[in-house]
């Protein structure tokens, strides 16, 4: 059992995605091991992604090359506003962040956008605080003031 | 494909009281099963946007597991009356 709680603790330090398998394990214990080294380890390190950067967006392609209209979405919204300095994480290159991001933040697509470590939501949400104001009274509360702050809310 | 427009729709009205709901199917313009909705409900009173997604995502949560891609706007009565005086 103690060895079991010492890879497992050792797996977790490390923040790796892939389990090494610990030299005196059985075939068996490691693969248990691996399970749920991967699952709870994966979704540790989302946790310190969402919450490295104010600003954090799981996309399908990168800013400068969006690879879905919805991200691309996302990506313009940002930029309308002025918004340069954010992390921005390409889904389609690691399926573990693919399907692990939607189980974290308990949402079945891409793009999803994070701000100071909170989940906003997705495409349809971010655009619609845009229209309505609000995404500027968000940015300003994460200390970015937003390129579009000056003009007028639109009537609600 | 086992998820349809009538299928969401029906959903919607039993499961969150919706009390109009546009279904379009965006498929053809894109790779795979898609569906933009309008869903109008009065439960969506007081919620902010994100709750109220999740509750369209919990009610849909088994067709969005064959669904590719998914638009969403959510209004409550009040607010669709607005839209459409526009």
């Amino acid at each position: 059992m103690n060895s079991i709680i010492r890879s497992t603790a050792r797996c977790l330090r490390a923040g790796a995605w892939q389990y090494r398998t610990a030299q005196n394990n059985g075939e068996l214990l490691s693969g248990w091991a691996r399970l749920m080294c991967s699952s709870s380890a994966a979704q540790k390190t989302l946790e310190e992604m969402v919450k490295k950067d104010k600003v954090v967006v799981f996309i399908k392609g990168t800013p400068a090359q969006p690879m879905c209209g919805f991200s691309n979405a996302v990506v313009q919204i940002l930029r309308m506003h002025g918004v340069d300095n954010y992390a921005a994480y390409n889904v389609l290159d690691d399926q573990d962040i693919r399907e692990g991001i939607k189980t974290f933040s308990n949402w079945p697509t891409i793009p999803q956008v994070f701000f100071n470590g909170e989940f906003v939501g997705g495409c349809d949400i971010l655009l619609q605080m845009h229209q309505s104001g609000d995404l500027v009274e968000e940015l300003q509360k994460l200390g970015i003031r937003s390129a579009l702050s000056d003009q007028e809310k639109e009537s609600k | 494909m086992s998820v349809t427009p009538d299928l969401i729709r029906e959903k919607l009205i039993a499961e969150i009281g919706a009390i109009h709901v546009d279904v379009e199917d965006t498929s053809p313009n894109r790779c795979a099963a898609s569906f933009k909705v309008l869903v109008v409900s009065p439960q969506f009173e007081g919620k902010p946007l994100l709750q109220r997604h999740r509750m369209v995502n919990n009610c849909l949560a088994e067709e969005l597991k064959e669904i590719h891609a998914f638009e969403q706007k959510t209004l409550t009565p009040e607010q669709w009356e607005k839209q459409k005086a526009q």
